[in-house]
């Protein structure tokens, strides 16, 4: 069994450290390391987007980064996204849409879609369905899930202003 | 005692679309599936895949991975008890799924399970696999339908004699089962038809993809017991099949039901949980086992591939009358594709006097196939409705009349069999009828089509318990993993008896040891038979509620009605009550939080067996554009209609609709198994294994019709299967609007659509 | 008499006989009635079949009560996905 190495990494605005080894990757440490499940496995080659998360403000495959890359990193995951006991308004647009069946697909969804509206807060259709093409979802055939991703970008623009 | 499915009712709570109790969970990534569950000192289990496709295993020698640090077992069919080979239940064949979950003798696929192993690490189970020394001969296989039917085929069970033939034959075949539905004279008919028209249709293997992959964790303690973590469509079945396979008693398998990431009905029986069993029970540890994306597409049941014959003979009135069909569906490895449900359902829709269908179940080296939401329709709708689109178009009948005039309903005798009781099928078609998209403009290079859906929807026996908090809100305990939204309807269902606000229930999916006896989540059956059971359940609670009032007010218990949560004085009870100035009205808080005093806690139970589940009728309308230079179709308006009987939530009802919609749009457009010369699978992964991304798909329009099913309290028709039926047909007849070509082969990928256009010199 | 309508599939032990009426008060009295006319056919029946009373499908039923004038027929168990 190869050393471990020791990366310190600041996630959901914690600063965290952890042991892992060389070949192990971001999704495998945040689930079997650090307990955050919410992070998702369907397939670990990066095909389905169900272990989205932000790396540096970057939406990445937690499956495609090694663990030892996030040395000195920002990573955000959906454990990261409610703010104490509120839930961040594309949550619970999700829910008010039902926008989840079985809900395994949801917190990448949650966490790509919280990209794209901090990267473009007043996308079209088009855009969040391009945006979102990374991610599988095999329940709802998307459209709920779009509808509360463009009803959450409206809510949230209009706070802002 | 209420109301025969609800017409005249007027409901608080059926109808409304609350936020699912377990919503928050979800979003938040709280929610535990299969995977994210760990105990101290587990093991992690892995296992040993054939690599040939038919081979007989000669040894087995484990001694070189049990030597290697770290591992602690490993197992074979050694380790399993054998079981008989007509060991069966119902459709269940035993012995073959046990030999399916750990191959003995023979492997017949790649990817068939050889062994497993637990280890301290996935790495070390991993390479442990790698020093696990099979001595395999290599046997012929066949991969191809056709082949396997034909004489000299190898053949994969000895033992396998063709059931259902007039004479029972004494040479051995790839042919399992065949069956038969007739009615009138078909020959005669068919001769004096009009016009004829034969055609036949190929479709290739899929899968359910399903994201979460199969996971599990088991436990057994010192004194036998076993408890399993696992996420699946039935833990019940889970506890049921693992003791038959293992021989064990059903009450010393306890399993805990995890939320599930997708089945679709490949979640209905049982892969690794078997195998963690016996490996916690070899080692004494927790044992997990979580499958790759690779070996979910190499070993577990997909959907089969078909070769279906259709002849079908019309009148140029438009009056379809006769019809003979030939299904030839591929079992995969071990007998039982869904072959009958096709030949069933394949002419469902129509009223007719004559035909005849045959169903053949054949046997190959490819996976054990394994239930896909409605399973065995899809295939049999693309080849009726594509035909019934022909026969229109050569009638210059528009295609919706035409369905309309040859369309079952109340009273019609179904193609399987029972007379139908109400139905909604020219509900649907009327409602498609007066839908703008009906006739909406089209543009360059689109065209539009329709199909018609059916699927039985199932019954089956679920048990629930409603119990009533010492404040007056409820838990709901029931036993179908929530795969979509049930916990919310069954919660409305609850509300509405106890006439109490929804979020003061709070619905719970227990586990085998804590509820009654539930199937599995799935055949379209817990809105309506779990739903049944609940009610029941809150009809009890609210039973005893008013014995309890009755009992205080010392009035007559025939005198309180339940109203709005509250037991209410009527009759001479009434006129007592208001002698003594009493108020004629007990709220259930209030009725709850005495219930020590008056008899103690108030609990209500139900468990069935639901019988007259409703037949669910879909029509689906779609506009493609085809590119005619690379052969790709673009989904460019949907529209979905579909007879639920009663939408307890309309939400999840429409998002059964759009679900369904979507995978019958990636089985019609792209999905498919691309297998080599030597059965080994070339596109086990998503990347290649192409299903539909919200890129690919428009708004999904839903339109819920209620024809109330007569026989639920409600009036809930099944709605998650019907949904994937008319998408493959409508998509189809879609494309030949466009281009005139017609496909009949799956899927309509841009190679297979080029290649067609070209061939008609439309490219 | 309640009207019995046999499938195909079981013409080894029906002889191709599709309807029969007969005389019951439940599903189990049916079946063994069935199995008196038709020897062997009884077992058939029993293990793993859906029937339909009178257009209702009921899965693994027995005690289900038949009507004097109820149409029964033997379906394929179909538990859907």
């Amino acid at each position: 069994m190869a050393r471990k190495t020791h990366v310190q990494a600041t996630i959901n605005g914690e600063q965290t450290e952890f042991l892992c080894q060389p070949h192990e990757s971001l999704s495998e440490v945040l689930r079997n390391e650090l307990d955050m499940t919410g992070t998702k496995e369907g397939c670990t080659t990066g095909d389905c987007g169900a272990c989205s998360v932000l790396l540096d403000g970057r939406l990445v495959c937690g499956c495609l980064v090694l663990a030892v890359e996030a040395d000195g990193s920002e990573i955000t995951t959906i454990e990261g996204m409610a703010t104490g006991q509120q839930l961040h308004p594309l949550q619970q647009k999700f829910l008010e849409h039902a926008a989840l069946q079985c809900g395994i697909c949801t917190p990448g969804f949650l966490v790509a879609a919280k990209a794209l509206l901090e990267h473009n807060p007043d996308p079209s259709e088009h855009e969040v369905r391009y945006w979102l093409s990374g991610n599988l979802c095999r329940c709802t055939g998307y459209d709920k899930i779009i509808a509360a991703v463009l009803d959450a970008a409206q809510t949230m623009g209009g706070d802002a202003r | 005692m209420t109301d025969s499915n609800g017409s005249d009712r007027k409901f608080k709570w059926v109808g409304t679309r609350p936020i699912r109790h377990d919503g928050v969970d979800k979003v938040t990534g709280r929610a535990h599936y299969g995977a994210d569950f760990d105990l101290p000192g587990m093991l992690h289990a892995h296992v040993l895949r054939s690599p040939h496709a038919h081979a007989r295993i000669r040894r087995i020698d484990a001694s070189k991975a049990l030597a290697l640090e770290g591992v602690k077992a490993v197992i074979t069919s050694d380790d399993i008890p054998e079981l008989p080979l007509d060991e069966a239940s119902g459709p269940t064949n035993f012995s073959d799924l046990s030999r399916n979950v750990l191959a003995r003798d023979k492997v017949l696929y790649h990817g068939h399970a050889v062994a497993a192993v637990a280890a301290t690490s996935t790495r070390i189970a991993q390479e442990a696999l790698s020093l696990i020394e099979v001595d395999y001969e290599p046997l012929p296989h066949v991969l191809d339908i056709r082949a396997a039917m034909a004489p000299g085929a190898p053949i994969l069970h000895d033992h396998m004699r063709t059931k259902g033939l007039k004479e029972a034959p004494d040479e051995p075949s790839n042919i399992a089962s065949k069956m038969e539905l007739t009615r009138g004279d078909v020959d005669q008919a068919l001769a004096e038809a009009d016009f004829v028209i034969e055609r036949e249709f190929e479709t290739a293997t899929v899968h359910q993809g399903y994201i979460e992959p199969h996971a599990c964790v088991a436990q057994t303690n010192e004194d036998g017991q076993t408890t399993v973590w696992a996420s699946s469509q039935g833990h019940f079945m889970i506890r049921a099949y693992s003791a038959r396979l293992l021989r064990l008693d059903i009450s010393q398998i306890k399993v805990i039901p995890m939320e599930i990431g997708g089945g679709f009905g490949g979640k209905t029986t049982v892969y690794l949980e078997p195998l963690a069993i016996v490996l916690s029970r070899k080692t004494g540890r927790p044992v997990k086992a979580v499958m790759t994306r690779e070996e979910v597409f190499r070993a577990t049941g997909p959907a089969p591939a078909t070769l279906i014959n259709v002849k079908f003979g019309a009148n140029r009135d438009g009056k379809i009358v006769a019809a003979k069909c030939e299904l030839f569906y591929e079992a995969g490895a071990f007998p039982g594709s869904p072959v009958a449900a096709g030949a069933m359902c394949i002419l469902a829709p129509f009223d007719l006097d004559h035909f005849t269908i045959e169903g053949y179940d054949v046997v190959l080296n490819k996976p054990k196939t394994a239930a896909y939401r409605a399973p065995g329709a899809p295939p049999a709708a693309f080849a009726a409705e594509t035909v019934i689109d022909e026969i229109a178009r050569e009638l210059e009948i528009d295609p919706l009349d035409l369905r309309r005039n040859n369309a079952v309903s109340k009273g019609s005798q179904a193609a399987y069999g029972p007379k139908f009781s109400d139905i909604g099928l020219i509900e649907t078609l009327d409602a498609l009828r007066k839908h703008p998209h009906y006739e909406a403009p089209l543009g360059e290079n689109q065209g539009r089509g329709c199909a018609v859906g059916f699927w039985f929807n199932a019954g089956m026996q679920s048990s629930a318990e409603v119990k009533l908090n010492e404040d007056g809100t409820a838990v709901v305990v029931e036993g179908c993993p929530d795969i979509g939204g049930s916990r919310a309807s069954l919660a409305i269902m609850a509300a509405e008896e106890l006439g109490i606000d929804v979020y003061k229930v709070r619905p719970v999916v227990a586990d085998t040891e804590a509820v009654g006896i539930n199937d599995n989540t799935g055949g379209s059956r817990v809105t309506f038979a779990t739903g049944m059971a609940v009610i029941e359940a809150s009809q009890d609670v609210v039973r005893q509620c008013c014995e309890r009032a009755a009992n205080i007010w010392d009035i007559d218990a025939k005198d309180v009605i339940w109203q709005d949560g509250c037991a209410v004085a009527t009759g001479d009870g009434a006129k007592k009550l208001d002698e003594e100035g009493k108020l004629p009205s007990m709220p259930i808080a209030e009725i709850a939080a005495g219930a020590a005093r008056t008899g103690g806690p108030i609990t209500g139970k139900a468990s069935l067996n639901a019988r007259g589940a409703g037949p669910a009728f879909a029509v689906h309308l779609v506009d493609v554009e085809v590119d005619r230079e690379t052969g790709k179709v673009d989904i460019v308006r949907y529209t979905t209609v579909q007879d639920a009987g009663r939408a307890i939530h309309p939400s999840y009802v429409e998002g059964q609709m759009q679900g369904g919609a979507a995978q019958g749009i990636g089985w019609a457009l792209n999905e498919e198994y691309v297998y080599d010369a030597d059965g080994v699978l070339a596109n086990p992964g998503f990347l290649d294994y192409r299903m539909p991304v919200a890129l690919d798909l428009p708004m999904i329009d839903t339109v819920v019709v209620e024809v109330p099913n007569p026989r639920h309290p409600y009036g809930v028709r099944g709605v998650g299967e019907v949904p994937i039926v008319p998408p493959i047909p409508a998509i189809a007849n879609a494309i030949h609007d466009a281009t005139g070509v017609r496909m009949r082969k799956l899927p309509m990928s841009p190679p297979n659509l080029l290649a067609e256009l070209t061939r008609a010199g439309r490219a | 008499m309640a009207t019995v309508i046999l499938p195909a599939r079981f013409s080894d032990w029906t002889g191709g006989v599709e309807h029969v009426d007969v005389d019951a008060r439940d599903v189990r009295q049916l079946i063994r009635a069935l199995d008196e006319r038709f020897p062997g056919l009884g077992e058939k029946l029993r293990d793993g079949v859906a029937i339909a009373i009178d257009g209702e499908i009921i899965n693994d039923p027995l005690l289900e009560p038949v009507e004097p004038d109820s149409e029964v027929h033997f379906l394929p168990p179909i538990s859907g996905g």
